[in-house]
């Protein structure tokens, strides 16, 4: 039961994956669409990257002192300056362990 | 010109500083799937069958909280809905694939390696092979994915709960947006993603993660506008 609903649930994503490359042509998409499509990036992350920060595992806003508010400050500066992908990442989280283990524990 | 195995490496290569959050985020996927009770093999025939991150705790999640399969596997499709943009944007680098070509790269198109392989494309128009990129971003996630699930269902959570290592999903991405925030349109945008998500987090089936990057695209289209 389980199974069959993984299957459709696979057949379904892999739907999401495959309509546009497989289906669409270049021709069908008009300038206007393609000078869009280019803030595709910008549009999308930000949907992952905000309620990872500002919303806890039980669904609810997070307060203003959070650490994680701080470890993702950290990550912006870093990852501007460095332009390094690791660097980026690391800086973020040992800067939250470091609030969540050493200042408010 | 780049040959076929330069562009597969150039595409591990890209992808692979991303491993850092999606390792101990698959193993954490891979034992919550075993706590909440599900067989070990079904956990495991996610990883393989849907592939998608995020939508496979959320599948399990709902599942064991109650909810009926026809809500656990709409959600799973709208949160991966989003692959959709992803597709729109790639179709005009890979349109000189064969058909069947096509279907085959599709399977491994994820978020991660959309984002590095199109910052690639769009400064190696010319390349033959572009593809090859795409195909080496999307194997070394899935192979990576696979190791990270299989791991976390084997061994437990051994990533210790306290690093709240999930914490790194929001800063992979934020290493990908982040010089963009060099442009004023693309704050602009990215803003109005954010906060939408925000606002309509509590949106029935997960369907923030699309609706947000929607009113974002309009914005945008807005933006366009008033730029001419």
């Amino acid at each position: 039961m389980t199974l069959t609903s993984i299957i459709f649930a696979g057949i379904l994503t892999y739907l999401t994956r495959m309509t546009m490359i497989a289906l669409i042509s270049r021709d069908m998409l008009g300038d206007k669409i393609k000078a869009v499509l280019e803030y595709v990036p910008s549009a999308v992350f930000p949907a992952i990257i905000f309620p990872g920060i500002f919303i806890n595992d039980f669904g609810a806003f997070i307060e203003i002192n959070d650490p994680k508010i701080f470890g993702a400050l950290v990550a912006v500066i870093v990852g501007y300056f460095s332009k390094n992908i690791i660097a980026t990442i690391s800086a973020g989280l040992v800067s939250y362990w470091f609030l969540i283990f050493f200042v408010f524990s | 010109m780049l040959t076929k195995k330069q562009l597969f490496t150039r595409g591990m290569l890209d992808i692979s500083p991303h491993m850092l959050s999606v390792i101990p985020f698959g193993i954490i996927c891979g034992a919550i799937g075993v706590e909440l009770g599900f067989h070990p093999y079904l956990v495991y025939a996610m990883s393989f069958i849907i592939f998608g991150g995020a939508s496979q705790i959320v599948f399990l999640q709902l599942l064991s909280g109650g909810a009926s399969s026809l809500v656990a596997v709409a959600s799973v499709g709208i949160i991966n809905s989003r692959h959709l943009l992803y597709g729109a944007v790639l179709s005009e680098y890979l349109e000189k694939l064969s058909f069947i070509k096509k279907l085959l790269i599709s399977y491994v198109v994820v978020d991660q390696g959309f984002a590095e392989s199109n910052k690639f494309f769009k400064k190696n128009r010319s390349e033959e092979f572009l593809h090859y990129h795409l195909i080496g971003t999307g194997c070394t996630m899935w192979v990576c994915w696979q190791i990270a699930t299989l791991s976390g269902i084997v061994l437990g959570s051994f990533v210790p709960e306290e690093l709240g290592l999930k914490f790194a999903i929001p800063l992979t991405f934020i290493a990908i947006v982040v010089q963009d925030l060099k442009k004023l349109d693309h704050v602009i945008v990215m803003i109005t993603c954010g906060l939408s998500s925000l606002l309509f987090f509590d949106a029935p089936f997960k369907s923030y993660i699309i609706i947000s990057p929607i009113i974002a695209l309009f914005v945008a289209a807005l933006l366009l506008r008033l730029k001419k």
